[in-house]
């Protein structure tokens, strides 16, 4: 009869008190399962939201973390915004013309290429500031959704689960078309041909009901925070009330480049629509019956044009920085690199909370190790008998003392494998709805993994060096390839938690005076 | 097979002054053989019983098993020969109870590093009687086989010497007898050299040899009754 049969035996015996004792741990360990878990999604929800697909951010000056929050998350204040001029920077002449046959305008000048074009792969104009509902609504090209990849670690792009892309100016819509992000479809119970009306500038603020949106594609749920987002045609956008930016004469806007494609000035002798034509909002757009039906809407001039930030992919990731300076040195727009703000806010923000729910939940298995010590030891006088029994049949102190052991790992092991079950089923349960909320999807076996470098929750430099050794030793690096779930530290750490609980009774144990314990009444 | 030469025994008291228990100047068994001590309750035969197993130490004197003096060797030492060498019946049973019948057996052989054939323990449990009792735990056995499974449990791992404390203290008369004879009948079949203690005289009387404690223990009977009944009061 092995030592683990007479320590379960044991644990039997005490049936109540050690399934409390188990029960204790295993809530500890569902707690410590549960947090690397949400550890786990928001690293890979962070992860999915760095990917982006671009690599940087033109706005308006001020904050660089605010431009990211507002341009990437959709959180904050929305910034002030940059004219549009900024934005004809960074595209060539083949986009401009391209674009301008899309819109049906010709108010974008001669195509030249932009100053920044050559340094660009693609930029995508961004205009926020309205709302439907608590949603953002986001002004942009059709470029966002077309063959963009925003994850190029797995190379996601974004899909429609109904639907289509918005166009430019579609034939049945005009400039009206939208896209709605997963959440917001669900929560407003959105589907194709359904109306959407902005409101400007604030959730409760006016509502821009003078021209809806009409939903042309619902796209599926990618994890990112443009589940969270209506995306609208930014022609449309323009054409809203009170989105036109009003005309001053002359409009040369201090600061701006002075080689702009086509600046106020000379758009406003040409095409833009005379002031008289305003409508109340300072809205210059011009309603044309067709024979067909609906009113047509001449797009806004390029001076009436701003964007709240420009999403840029550079061609590649040598010239960012540079870029950035320019950019930067200027006194009208700022660049910001978000995974570099994403991650500085990851660091900031998120991974202390992280680790002081980590350190928590560790500290409440560590009084469920407690709790296991108190039981055995509450036990002893108990059990002092049994052991004295043992001693008599043979059974050295060593012997009893690691029964006793034993039976604090087994409890420990028993409770931790109850609570990784009771957490993962959990999990398990929940995770449709993790699914459907952050896109990141994690099934009962799951396990977040940790790079063994950047775990931050367990000092391992010791390991590390014997890693590093062993690299030189082998000429190779046995281990690089495996990530270490973080989950695995439970096991020993399990282990060491009981022989450490398991100490005090084991010493009881060891200290037994069979004699005097078996003459005692058992 | 057991020699006990001078051997002394006392335990410290509260007040510091020491209580002799034993001084046995020469006892000794041939091996096979079977002895009763008897002696009034407190006199110390379950001490020597302990001694004898080397369960507590001696305070002088030589205690010999199968040529081997125990009083010098290291506990560990000790615990392993215990396990090995002798088989201990108690007088309360002593059976544990989260174990069944045969798991008790089977412990009685765990911590020795003969043979731990799990035949035996079935063996002997249909042995002594409880062949269709194999997995009941002590709490459904009746007294008297609860004390079978513990003289199954004493011969376990094949001792030379087994060590009996008033094993029938405990159950009733039917079962006294039936209990002696299934020890007796053991220790004579495996050639076990068998100590028992008892004070039953209808026990004693069956043995050939009886030895009176007060005897073979020279500390005065008068003199430990008194320090005893004062350690109590």
């Amino acid at each position: 009869m092995s030592k683990w049969t007479i320590a379960w035996r044991s644990i039997q015996r005490r049936g109540l008190a050690s399934s409390l004792t188990t029960l204790s741990m295993a809530l500890g360990v569902m707690l410590v399962v549960a947090v690397v878990s949400i550890h786990g999604v928001v690293e890979q929800s962070f992860r999915n939201n760095s990917g982006l697909g671009y690599n940087m951010i033109v706005g308006a000056k001020g904050g660089q973390l605010q431009l990211v929050l507002n341009t990437v998350f959709y959180l904050s204040q929305p910034v002030e915004n940059i004219l549009y001029e900024h934005y004809l920077e960074f595209l060539s002449a083949s986009d401009i013309e391209q674009y301008r046959r899309a819109v049906g305008m010709d108010e974008l000048g001669e195509p030249r290429d932009g100053k920044y074009a050559k340094f660009t792969s693609f930029a995508i104009p961004v205009c926020l500031g309205d709302y439907f509902g608590h949603f953002r609504v986001v002004g942009t090209t059709p470029q966002l959704f077309e063959n963009f990849v925003y994850d190029a670690v797995e190379g996601k792009k974004y899909e429609f689960e109904r639907g289509r892309n918005f166009v430019t100016n579609g034939e049945e819509y005009g400039y009206f078309e939208c896209v709605v992000g997963a959440k917001v479809a669900r929560d407003r119970e959105l589907e194709i041909g359904s109306e959407i009306a902005a409101t400007h500038g604030d959730p409760e603020g006016e509502l821009h009901n003078d021209h809806p949106f009409t939903v042309v594609g619902i796209l599926k749920v990618s994890g990112t925070p443009n589940d969270r987002a209506v995306f609208v045609n930014i022609e449309g956008f323009y054409l809203m009330d009170g989105h036109a930016k009003p005309i001053e004469k002359p409009s040369v806007e201090k600061g701006v480049e002075s080689d702009a494609l086509a600046t106020s000035e000379e758009i406003s002798d040409k095409e833009a629509i005379p002031a008289s034509e305003a409508d109340a909002h300072g809205n210059h757009r011009e309603h044309v019956e067709t024979p067909t039906s609906a009113p047509q809407f001449r797009p806004l001039s390029i001076p009436e044009r701003e964007v709240t930030a420009i999403l840029i992919k550079t061609i590649n990731q040598v010239v960012q920085p540079g870029l950035t300076n320019i950019i930067n040195e200027a006194p009208v727009a700022q660049a910001a690199s978000p995974v570099a703000e994403i991650f500085a806010l990851f660091n900031v923000i998120v991974r202390p909370i992280k680790q002081t729910l980590l350190v928590l939940t560790i500290v409440i298995c560590i009084v469920s190790g407690v709790s296991i010590l108190v039981s055995i030891y509450n036990s002893m006088s108990d059990r002092r008998h049994e052991i004295a029994v043992m001693r008599a049949l043979g059974a050295g102190r060593s012997t009893v003392m690691m029964v006793v052991l034993f039976e604090s790992i087994m409890l420990s092991l028993g409770g931790g494998l109850l609570g990784w079950l009771v957490g993962h089923g959990l999990i398990g349960l929940a995770s449709p709805t993790i699914e459907d909320r952050t896109g990141v999807t994690i099934g009962f076996f799951d396990f977040p993994s940790v790079n063994i470098n950047e775990n931050p929750y367990v000092n391992v430099d010791w390991l590390l060096t014997a890693i590093n050794g062993l690299r030189e030793g082998l000429g190779f690096d046995p281990i690089s390839s495996l990530p270490l779930p973080t989950e695995l530290w439970l096991i020993p750490g399990l282990v060491l938690l009981a022989i450490v609980v398991g100490l005090l009774p084991a010493l009881a144990a060891y200290r037994t005076d069979v004699a005097k314990a078996l003459t005692s009444s058992p | 097979m057991l020699q006990l030469k001078n051997v002394k025994k006392s335990f410290v008291e509260p007040n510091g002054h020491l209580l002799p228990v034993l001084n046995i100047p020469d006892f000794a068994v041939k091996r096979g053989g079977q002895v009763v001590i008897v002696g009034r309750s407190g006199c110390g035969k379950t001490t020597l019983l302990h001694a004898i197993a080397g369960i507590g130490r001696v305070d002088e004197g030589v205690v010999e098993v199968d040529g081997i003096n125990i009083v010098g060797l290291a506990e560990s030492v000790r615990d392993r020969f215990r396990a090995d060498t002798i088989g201990y019946i108690f007088q309360t049973f002593n059976l544990l109870p989260a174990f069944t019948a045969l798991e008790n057996v089977k412990l009685g052989m765990t911590f020795s590093r003969g043979s731990k054939d799990p035949a035996r323990a079935r063996q002997l449990l249909e042995r002594v009687g409880l062949g269709h009792r194999l997995t009941h735990k002590p709490t459904m056995l009746s007294v008297g086989e609860q004390q079978r499974v513990a003289v199954a449990r004493a011969l376990a791992n094949r001792p030379q010497l087994l060590l009996a404390d008033e094993p029938t203290a405990n159950v009733d008369s039917g079962n006294q007898q039936h209990i002696v004879d299934l020890i007796r009948e053991t220790c004579e079949e495996e050639q076990v050299c068998l100590v028992m203690v008892t004070h039953a005289p209808e026990v004693a009387e069956q043995f050939e040899r009886v030895e009176q404690l007060e005897s073979i223990n020279q500390v005065r009977a008068e003199q430990h009754h008194e320090q005893m009944d004062n350690r109590l009061a």
